[in-house]
């Protein structure tokens, strides 16, 4: 009797776990399932990069062995290369990506303090200009561009062709249209009842301005400067016809370059160009991730 | 008990009291808004300032070029914006104009400058003006004049820039430069021989800094006179100088080029910008004419430049589409997955799920390019053991490694947006849904589905928009490869319209600005159609008051 009820309860034990994995299953294990393939399938490419980047020397096929060798290697080589100045594109890249977003953002608030609390003529019509332009980025006229800044090397070398004074010019030709928009509407969210007070204290426009309003919209700008910074980080068009000395190039220009030269045989040390690359992007995106979420959804960007 | 106060009394006090506390209240803030006022107004006059000092250099750089158009230009935008920074109306203007200026030079101006430059033959050979293509052609076939006289020469400097002083087989004497003709001077020391040895307010040379600046000194070439077919000087030495005289002869009042040594005469061709024979041969370099909608009867007219306009055209259009449904479709499918509160671990999935979104797109591109490179890339040679499968050099495989690496590159971002719309839709929707007796299927379609898409369309549009022009992965990954040799311009079969601008403009020897920007032109028409319809269908802009 006892031994024939332990069998059942056995039984009833095994077909009960089996029951529940089953369950399990249905409910949230093939989402994992899912889940692990996508996330390998995502970080993939960037694990052979890293692995590559790791192996001192690589060529495309030795790259395949994935981390069959450590060392720091290529990162000596990369900053020792002789026609590419690889330290001197890292810079440009930081500095023009800093100047453009920090530029960016000053215009597109300014702009955008007009649109949200001041009433004039054409006010409606200029913030739909502003909407159907960013339908038109500036890479569709890279060809008059690129001819207007030769036109004015002729008059100012110091922000003409092959300055990064010029290219920065040229970016923030696109400093409105979307983040204008997007900082319009985030300006409106801020009570006109805050401007009115401090209106009543005797504070002026520019007053109100740079003090309070700056201040409130704090997140917005944050989110439109890192936007920008990635934007530019990641601009090729017109910075690689634009830029034309080496040291004056930025790292998407430099690194194309510097690839499509010896597309094989470099690869290790591109690969470890690239790392340092995404570093300070990568970080920045995780880091503020939930902010640029919010402003992606509100004003889609790439 | 305190007696109780009249309203009289109470008025009176009061205001006496109210008119106090105002006339502090003033003059405090008039005192606030004087110090602030006066810092204000230093940072705005120095602004200004600085914007002016720089308008008036350009504006005399012009005036030298005899610029009149931008000098006009540049002169009422000057004033303009002097204007409304110092007048007390012109509120928005004041907030507005900084960017605006940026915005029409770099964004609108550049538009309607493609808009002309379609209309031109602008590209190589034909660069410049007519006067700078005469020069030119005029220098390039300079060559020394057999048993030319030599000249005495003394090379001499001012301010880093070199000149001859030349002493003529007459003995005058006279001084000039590259850009400066010969003139006569008479203040010149001489030595024994009568050959000018310096001038004042110049340095002349020594040997061995004529030896140390060779190269300088020999390609510098002074023209006789103002008129180029007289002829040049040059010294190979530093001691004597030779004429050198041009094969070809310009004919102003003609409008001629005569080849002196063939005596073939090349006459102005005002259609196309250059001087030609009669049999047809061109004089290079000409120069930018108008040649109305040459550039557009090309495009359209020629066959082989046509047939890939027509292919590259609708590959674009077939790149952005399928783009946007692959990413939305994947992104979505996942937001669904991950959607579930009992899941755990969500976050961890997510965020290596947007690690390719964090990534720069650009080496996103190239590092694909390395894993599909076929003889040494990762999928062939381990995913595929070692087959050579051209995933980027045959056509239709590199097109769907395009939209294949697009999907890895875009799906995070369709996923992320995904998440939040369906996020937003009510929980009690799903309940009364269920409790009706849908099945989860009929909820998705029927009720998630409609709402999400209501959220999502814009970016949909936006995102179309963004692959429509998406340069960096293409010109990255295929760089618009595998090229299609019977085409007569520079474009491959993955190329979009936007890639195949940038190599008829920028890549290889025959650089055409023209007809790129009569490609820009296309793409213009195409953007706007395509945003006119999807505006019209989402009526996002009436949201705008």
């Amino acid at each position: 009797m006892q031994v024939n009820n332990r069998e059942t309860s056995d039984r009833i034990v095994v077909r009960n776990s089996s029951f529940q994995f089953k369950r399990w299953f249905k409910a949230t294990g093939w989402r994992h399932l899912i889940g692990v393939f996508m996330a390998v399938f995502s970080a993939f490419p960037l694990v052979y990069v890293l692995s590559a980047a790791l192996q001192p020397g690589g060529t495309l096929i030795t790259a395949n062995g994935l981390f069959s060798e450590v060392s720091l290697g290529s990162f000596v080589t990369l900053f020792n290369l002789p026609q590419q100045p690889y330290a001197a594109w890292y810079g440009n890249t930081l500095i023009i990506g800093v100047i453009t977003s920090i530029g960016t953002v000053f215009l597109g608030a300014l702009a955008a303090y007009s649109f949200s609390r001041m009433r004039f003529f054409g006010r409606r019509g200029g913030l739909l200009t502003l909407v159907l332009l960013q339908m038109f980025p500036q890479l569709l006229a890279v060809v008059a561009i690129f001819l207007l800044l030769n036109g004015i090397s002729d008059i100012f070398p110091a922000i003409g062709l092959d300055s990064q004074v010029g290219l920065i010019m040229v970016y923030l030709g696109g400093a409105l249209g979307v983040n204008t928009y997007l900082m319009y509407g985030f300006f409106n969210t801020i009570p006109a009842s805050i401007d009115e007070a401090a209106k009543l204290d005797g504070a002026g426009h520019a007053r109100i301005f740079f003090t309070i309003i700056l201040r409130l919209v704090a997140p917005i700008l944050a989110v439109v400067g890192l936007l920008s910074f990635i934007g530019t980080t990641n601009e090729f068009v017109i910075a690689s016809i634009v830029l034309i000395s080496p040291e004056n190039q930025t790292l998407a220009v430099g690194l194309y370059q510097f690839v499509s030269q010896k597309f094989s045989t470099n690869y290790s040390v591109f690969a470890a160009g690239a790392v340092l690359a995404a570093l300070p992007v990568m970080a920045l995106f995780l880091w503020l991730q939930k902010y640029i979420v919010g402003g992606l959804t509100a004003g889609s960007v790439k | 008990m305190p007696t109780p106060r009249t309203g009289r009394d109470r008025t009176a006090r009061d205001n006496s009291l109210v008119t106090q506390w105002r006339q502090s209240k003033r003059a405090g803030r008039i005192a606030e808004a004087a110090s602030v006022g006066i810092k204000i107004l230093l940072v705005k006059i120095l602004l200004l300032g600085i914007v002016d000092a720089i308008s008036v250099y350009a504006l005399f750089v012009l005036f030298l070029k005899q610029d009149w158009v931008i000098f006009g230009l540049v002169l009422a935008v000057t004033l303009i914006v002097n204007w409304i920074y110092f007048s007390k109306n012109a509120l928005p203007a004041k907030y507005l104009t900084p960017g605006l200026i940026f915005l029409v030079i770099f964004q609108i101006f550049v538009v309607g400058y493609s808009g002309y430059i379609a209309f031109t033959n602008y590209g190589t050979g034909h660069n410049s003006t007519r006067a700078d293509a005469v020069a030119s052609l005029i220098a390039s076939a300079q060559q020394r004049v057999p048993d030319s006289v030599a000249y005495d020469i003394t090379v001499i400097e001012q301010l880093g820039a070199y000149s001859l002083l030349v002493t003529d087989p007459d003995g005058r004497i006279s001084v000039g430069g590259t850009d400066a003709p010969l003139r006569e001077v008479t203040d010149a020391e001489t030595d024994a021989d009568g050959v000018a040895t310096a001038l004042p307010g110049y340095t002349s040379l020594k040997f061995s800094d004529i030896a140390a600046n060779q190269e300088v000194i020999a390609a510098l070439s002074v023209p006789l006179t103002d008129d180029p077919n007289e002829g040049v000087l040059r010294t190979p030495d530093g001691s004597k100088a030779y004429l050198d005289l041009s094969d070809l002869v310009y004919d102003e009042a003609a409008r001629t080029m005569t080849n002196t040594t063939t005596n073939v005469v090349y006459a102005e061709d005002g259609t196309v910008g250059a001087f030609a024979a009669e049999d047809g041969t061109e004089l290079r370099p000409g120069w930018k004419v108008e040649v109305g909608f040459d550039n557009f009867a090309r495009a359209f007219g020629t066959e082989s430049i046509r047939g890939p306009l027509i292919n590259v055209t609708l590959w674009t259009f077939a790149f952005a589409f399928l783009s946007v449904a692959t990413t939305f479709a994947l992104g979505l499918f996942l937001a669904l997955v991950f959607n579930d509160l009992r899941m755990r671990g969500r976050n961890v999935y997510r965020v290596v799920l947007i690690l390719p979104y964090a990534f720069p797109a650009f080496l996103s591109a190239l590092v694909w390019a390395g894993l599909l490179n076929p003889q040494f890339g990762f999928v062939n040679q381990v995913l595929f053991g070692g087959a050579e499968i051209p995933w980027l050099t045959n056509e239709w495989l590199a097109k769907f490694s395009i939209i294949f690496v697009n999907l890895w590159l875009g799906f995070p971002y369709m996923f992320l947006v995904c998440t939040g719309a369906l996020q937003s839709i009510p929980g009690e929707l799903q309940e009364a849904a269920t409790v009706d007796g849908a099945r989860p299927w009929q909820v998705f379609r029927l009720i998630k589905l409609p709402l999400l898409l209501v959220s999502v369309a814009p970016l949909l549009i936006s995102s179309f928009a963004f692959n429509f022009n998406n340069f960096n992965l293409i010109y990255m990954l295929t760089n618009g490869g595998p090229r299609d040799v019977t085409a007569g311009v520079n474009v491959g079969a993955t190329d979009i319209l936007i890639s195949m601008v940038y190599k008829v403009a920028f890549v290889g020897a025959n650089r055409d600005y023209g007809l790129a920007s009569a490609f820009s032109i296309i793409i213009f028409l195409l953007v706007a159609i395509v945003s006119i319809i999807s505006f019209r269908q989402t009526k996002a802009l009436e949201e705008l008051n």
